[in-house]
């Protein structure tokens, strides 16, 4: 089957500076794909090119297998959903739905049915003669979707269009264009900085990071087997620990934590120089709590209880392992079970071996960080 | 179109030809009076006679400069005396007209902001035919039933003073209040809470805040003041200010000494904009 | 708070006396005298109508009371017609710090005097002026020709003098409108002639009021420009009203005329407040 959008080797350069470095990927007809990525990664420049807004120093760009070389963003059967949303503030919002239409010489009835049959597909049947100042965050955001939709675009880009609304009304808006999308089956291309947005909705995500992608897969895919360090810091909160790898006598890798605790790892490392500095990642919900004896591929560690943050089923514990600086952060389940922890008290956490992943340490900071 | 977006040679070709056109426009009449200014030739105009700095240090018999010509020296010294106290005057009526709407309630307060803004849309003609006739009026009332003679009320310095600043103030009024909308008022709270007085709060909190606009108001004020024209006509007595006195000379035709004052006042004026402007006071209305 | 009331009404009477002594003795009692005597009897104080009735009786003052008003307004729309893409220009086409020096290139000149100003195009214009002289030389005229003093010229040295008013406003509305809503339309399909007729010229509707009253209200007024510029047939009404009263000395009949032409100003800057519903105190604020 052909992709609705296949992306080849993609660079575009400003300067000196090398924004989108060969990037390439394909899009299904009718998923929803997200660019997930810092500010500053490449991830508008990107959707810009596709657009049609800028033009790539190289590589190619193919709608349902078409060439977009040299077609201007006009001409392109793809509409951007733009970060402020852009709707136009000098028309209602029918006249913002029926703008496209009217620009290729729609005209008559034909054009209102159509803006009516989309205004009720987004939940808004009555709001045709509404003012856009009239309208709520929520309901801009249906808009400036329908007033794409209406192109029947083969795909549409969204440039981060949840930025400007507040928590709460995000949250329900994830779920509400996740619907949407599902509902219409337009292909959407969404670029987000925000790792839960591009979870919760999307189908596949590709995690961008100065210019290129660091991986392409499914939520799941990249919050269980992270391909490399960005990945697995910038996506769901991780421990990373400091570690130094060396082999031991049976030949399996062992991660030497703050000179003091040898952590078994179950990945594999073929490579020499293990002595390196490398980032040992282990998620907080996979650290458990007093597990108690006899578990294989286990790794058990004494800790210290600094803090307890109670936040709901959200709940965390902030431990220290003993003789050392560092700090894991373990999810507290709200069982009741473990309700007798007390800030200072010792414990044991552990994890097991297969949930937790090691890369080689990156220059890379997250934002975070101090 | 505007940048991100492509737009062909020719529509970017032809609208910068078009803008060059326009600032050739708007340039054209300023350049050409003040290269003539040292055309060494009686007449304001080509051919081109040679270079000469006569029309600004020339001390005749056939040629007076400005620095030598008694007439234009003394409407110059006139203006500059008008300038200065429509500024003293409009800058203090506008900085007490912004503090009255932008921080006191009161009854008819929307009636009287009317009135305040209206200088803006009156003309200048109107406004100075009707000054003088109030004044004119108030005199000879005076006059008849005091048996004084009043010289105040004719056209002279003062009127023309206070006709100018009738509708400045105003303009003053509007730069001083767009800088006290901005103010915090809770700055004020603070300085009570720290003990100070009404009167200490307003010269060491807020005026202090105020001044940037305060000079650019005052200074827009003195600009003003030394080009109008429309105003001074009906309201000037026997010292004509600059501007009356170079229509008369441009009217009924004269040497390019008009010239020299033109390019030290376009001088002047330019370096004055700059210095503005690029302090920030983009507004110049 | 209670406690300072005392301090505030003084604080209060500092800033309202001098104000409100300002807007009544230059403002309000001026225009009542001027309406006053526009409805008296030069020397014998008796009310009449003469002084208006005189204006439609003779054609002259009446003709040109309407020639004002009509090339007032033409003035205004042309000032808008230019204004608009230049402040486009300004505000969209150009890069950050160009922007700012094209800025002020464009405000330096109307610093200048207005009688500096119109003193340049006469010399440039008039028979031995300076287009004249290249004209001539150049060999595309035979002999010089008289372009002062005409009404087109006339035209052209009001939209001069009082273009900055038009396109001040109209840049700092451009400069509002989002690029990406020109981009929207632009990805919707719409050509160049549809941006601009759809987004941008209604875009700028506020600042183009706002700029065309306060332009319409300076070419209304203006003395200047049309007595310099203009011929002996582009009589402008401002200058009746200066012929009454300085060459006539027939104050009655100047503040007649006055009041006319106040009144047509007011009531063209109402009719366009209303039609874009706003109100003086927005356009003023600008």
């Amino acid at each position: 089957m052909e992709s609705a959008l296949s992306v080849q080797n993609v660079t575009k350069r400003f300067g000196d500076f090398t924004a989108v470095d060969q990037v390439s990927f394909e899009v299904e007809d009718g998923k929803f794909f997200s660019i997930l990525g810092p500010s500053g990664c490449g991830k508008t420049t990107l959707l810009r090119m596709i657009a049609g807004f800028y033009k790539p120093d190289g590589g190619t760009l193919l709608f349902n297998g078409k060439n977009m070389d040299g077609v201007a963003p006009n001409k392109r059967p793809v509409n951007l959903v733009f970060q402020n949303l852009a709707l136009f503030p000098m028309m209602n919002v029918h006249e913002n739905i029926a703008f496209g239409l009217r620009r290729r010489g729609e005209r008559g009835p034909e054009v209102d049915r159509k803006v009516r049959s989309l205004l009720e597909r987004v939940g808004l049947p009555e709001s045709g003669k509404k003012q856009i100042s009239q309208l709520s965050g929520g309901q801009k955001q249906r808009i400036a979707i329908a007033r794409c939709l209406i192109m029947e675009p083969t795909v549409l880009l969204l440039d981060e269009p949840l930025g400007a609304l507040d928590a709460k009304l995000r949250e329900h808006m994830k779920v509400e264009l996740k619907t949407l999308q599902s509902q219409v089956g337009t292909t959407f291309v969404y670029i987000t900085h925000d790792q839960s947005e591009a979870m919760v909705m999307s189908d596949t995500v590709a995690v961008m990071n100065n210019g290129h992608f660091e991986q392409i897969g499914t939520p799941q895919e990249l919050y269980h087997e992270p391909k490399s360090s960005f990945v697995a810091q910038f996506v769901g909160n991780n421990n990373k620990l400091r570690v130094r790898l060396h082999r031991d006598a049976e030949g399996d890798t062992i991660a030497r934590y703050s000179d003091r605790y040898d952590f078994k790892l179950a990945q594999k490392f073929e490579q020499s120089g293990l002595e390196d500095e490398y980032d040992l990642f282990i998620r907080p919900e996979a650290v458990i709590i007093n597990p108690g004896e006899g578990r294989e591929n286990f790794q058990t560690v004494p800790v210290d209880v600094t803090s307890i943050l109670f936040d709901g089923g959200n709940s965390r514990l902030m431990v220290k392992p003993l003789g050392t600086e560092g700090e894991l952060v373990v999810a507290l389940p709200q069982t009741r079970e473990y309700d007798s922890i007390r800030s200072g008290d010792r414990i044991q956490v552990g994890w097991d071996l297969n949930k937790t992943v090691c890369f080689k340490r990156s220059d890379w900071k997250l934002y975070d960080e101090e | 179109m505007i940048r991100s977006l492509p737009s062909s040679k020719r529509y970017r070709y032809g609208f910068t030809l078009f803008i060059i056109l326009y600032f050739i426009f708007l340039f054209a009449p300023l350049v050409v009076t003040m290269i003539l200014a040292f055309n060494d030739s009686m007449y304001p105009a080509l051919p081109w006679q040679g270079f000469t700095l006569d029309w600004f240090f020339g001390k005749g018999p056939t040629k007076y400069g400005i620095f030598h010509d008694q007439t234009n020296l003394r409407s110059l010294f006139t203006s500059f005396k008008v300038a200065f106290s429509v500024m003293i005057v409009s800058t203090f009526l506008g900085t007490c007209a912004a503090f009255l709407f932008e921080q006191e309630n009161f009854r008819f307060k929307g009636a009287l902001y009317f009135l305040m803004i209206a200088p803006l849309v009156i003309p200048g003609v109107i406004l100075g035919i009707s000054i003088l006739m109030f004044s004119n009026t108030i005199g000879l009332f005076i006059e008849d039933h005091l048996n004084i003679y009043v010289k105040f009320l004719g056209p002279g310095f003062p009127l023309v003073v206070l006709g100018q600043s009738s509708f400045i103030s105003t303009i003053v009024a509007l730069v001083v209040s767009a800088r006290l909308k901005k103010f915090d008022r809770t700055l004020e709270e603070a300085a009570y809470n720290l003990g100070a007085n009404k009167a200490e709060v307003l010269w060491f909190i807020t005026l202090k805040y105020l001044r940037p606009s305060i000079i650019g108001g005052a200074a827009m004020a003195f600009l003003m003041s030394f080009e109008n024209f429309n105003t001074t006509i009906f309201l000037v007595g026997s010292q004509a200010t600059l501007p009356i006195n170079m229509y008369m000379q441009v009217r009924d035709g004269s040497t390019p000494v008009i010239n020299a004052i033109s390019f030290l006042l376009i001088l002047g004026t330019s370096i004055f904009a700059v210095i503005n402007l690029s302090k920030g006071n983009k507004k110049i209305l | 708070m209670m406690k300072n009331r005392q301090h505030i009404k003084w604080g209060f009477l500092f800033f309202f006396l001098p104000v409100v002594l300002w807007l009544f003795l230059l403002i309000v009692l001026p225009h009542l005298e001027l309406l006053r005597l526009s409805f008296t009897k030069a020397n014998t104080g008796k009310l009449t109508l003469d002084n208006y009735l005189a204006f439609f009786r003779e054609p002259i003052y009446w003709l040109t009371f309407v020639r004002t008003a009509g090339y007032s307004i033409l003035v205004t729309f042309l000032v808008m017609v230019i204004s608009l893409p230049v402040s486009f220009y300004i505000s969209k086409m150009v890069r950050g710090r160009m922007t700012g020096a094209l800025m002020i290139l464009i405000l330096v000149p109307f610093w200048v005097s207005e009688l500096i100003r119109v003193y340049g195009w006469m010399i440039l214009l008039r028979e031995s002026g300076i287009l004249n002289h290249f004209l001539v030389t150049l060999g595309f005229f035979k002999e010089p020709v008289e372009m002062l003093y005409n009404d087109i010229t006339m035209i052209m040295g009001l939209v001069y003098t009082s273009m900055l008013f038009m396109v001040v406003p109209v840049i700092g509305v451009m400069d509002d409108l989002d690029n990406s809503i020109i981009e929207a339309a632009y990805d919707l399909g719409a050509s160049k002639i549809a941006i601009w007729r759809t987004i941008i010229i209604p875009h700028c509707a506020s600042g183009l009021v706002n700029g065309g009253i306060i332009v319409f209200m300076l070419v209304l007024g203006s003395y200047l420009t049309p007595n310099l510029m203009g011929g002996k047939n582009s009589l402008w009404f401002t200058e009746q009203i200066y012929n009454q009263i300085i060459l006539y000395f027939n104050w009655n009949q100047g503040a007649a005329f006055g009041f006319l032409l106040l009144a047509l100003s007011s009531l063209i800057i109402w009719v366009l407040l209303k039609l874009t519903k706003q109100n003086l105190k927005e356009v003023v604020k600008k």
